[in-house]
């Protein structure tokens, strides 16, 4: 494999992309930060959703206008729905906005932690595929689930690697190595990344991709925040494709034994 | 032929002059330059048929618009 050569691309469905980053648009203090964050990050792929328009008032421009201005790839989401009929309406809805066939499903089964429903993720990604969606599903880092998820015809699998904002980072690694092993499509590790060593640690276990927000809108500085975990996916991804050495338990010298002054043997 | 239609926009009960299409429905609600997508009583009203479709009494419509969001 190459290493950082132009042929390491993310392919997703039609789409292909050199960065491995997505980035999500929202829980940014203005539109200033987030457009700086985003063009730090170096993303290509931004995910927005689909709301109600409030009716009662007139906020500052959309963030919308700026992804457009800016180039990216929008990934609608199907956030904040529970069940597979309203995932469906919303994905149609954003189509009938973008004529995009791209779509992250989210199906949420719990509040508390936005664990996702599998039974009608896959309800919905099976009526989404027929419907001749890009579905990219986000679910638990479940190795039986990514199957069935692969099965169905969704073009990549995105596996949580903890709660969505929770910052806890890669909570079940060898999880997220299982499903890497077996899959036939992109892995994006989408939610609970919290610093640049999770998105680092991410790619190493050989993910496609890493999909994140709050991460990055979240902290204290975006900006710098987005320019670090660009830097951590492209290390992660370096990383892997440069196949790292094995874990021993003792020490291996890195200087030559022989010749130390003063040996008499 | 009342010379109104009720209808539900987001939610919420609006009324509009007979006749109406979604198009208008957009205009007076300051939406006539924003990317949106409306649903009548959950069917997608196409962008292509806004200016030809016209409301009836009844009709709940949700309008919907990109957000920023994970």
């Amino acid at each position: 494999m190459n290493d950082t050569s132009k042929d390491d691309v993310l392919r997703l469905g039609e789409f292909t992309f050199r960065s491995r980053l997505l980035t999500g648009t929202g829980k940014y203090p203005d539109n200033a930060t987030a457009k700086a964050a985003l063009a730090a990050s170096r993303c290509e792929v931004v995910t927005v959703a689909v709301r109600r328009v409030d009716l009662s008032v007139r906020g500052e421009g959309s963030v919308f206008q700026l992804l457009k201005e800016g180039g990216y790839t929008i990934l609608p989401n199907t956030a904040g729905c529970y069940t597979a009929e309203d995932a469906v309406r919303t994905a149609r809805l954003a189509r009938e906005m973008l004529d995009t066939p791209l779509v992250k499903l989210e199906v949420i089964g719990d509040e508390r932690t936005l664990f996702p429903d599998v039974p009608a993720t896959l309800e919905a990604a099976a009526l989404l595929v027929k419907d001749g969606f890009t579905v990219l599903p986000y679910f638990n880092d479940d190795p039986v689930a990514a199957r069935r998820l692969e099965d169905l015809g969704c073009a990549a699998v995105m596996p949580l690697a903890a709660p969505i904002g929770s910052g806890l980072g890669i909570r079940n690694p060898y999880n997220i190595e299982i499903i890497v092993k077996h899959a036939g499509v992109p892995v994006i590790v989408d939610a609970g990344v919290g610093t640049a060593s999770d998105a680092a640690l991410a790619m190493e276990l050989g993910v496609d991709g890493v999909l994140m927000n709050t991460a990055i809108a979240g902290a204290k500085d975006p900006v710098r925040m987005a320019s670090a975990m660009r830097k951590a996916v492209e290390a992660g991804r370096e990383a892997f494709l440069s196949g790292r050495i094995p874990r021993k338990l003792y020490a291996t010298a890195s200087s030559p034994l022989e010749g130390v002054i003063g040996s008499d043997h | 032929m009342t010379s109104v239609v009720k209808v539900t926009v987001n939610g919420e009960a609006r009324e509009l002059a007979a006749g109406s299409t979604v198009r208008a429905l957009l205009e007076q609600l300051g939406l006539g330059d924003t990317l949106v997508a409306v649903e009548r009583n959950r069917e997608i009203i196409p962008r292509a048929q806004h200016v030809s479709a016209t409301l009836n009494d009844g009709d709940a419509l949700e309008v919907v618009h990109f957000v920023g969001g994970g």
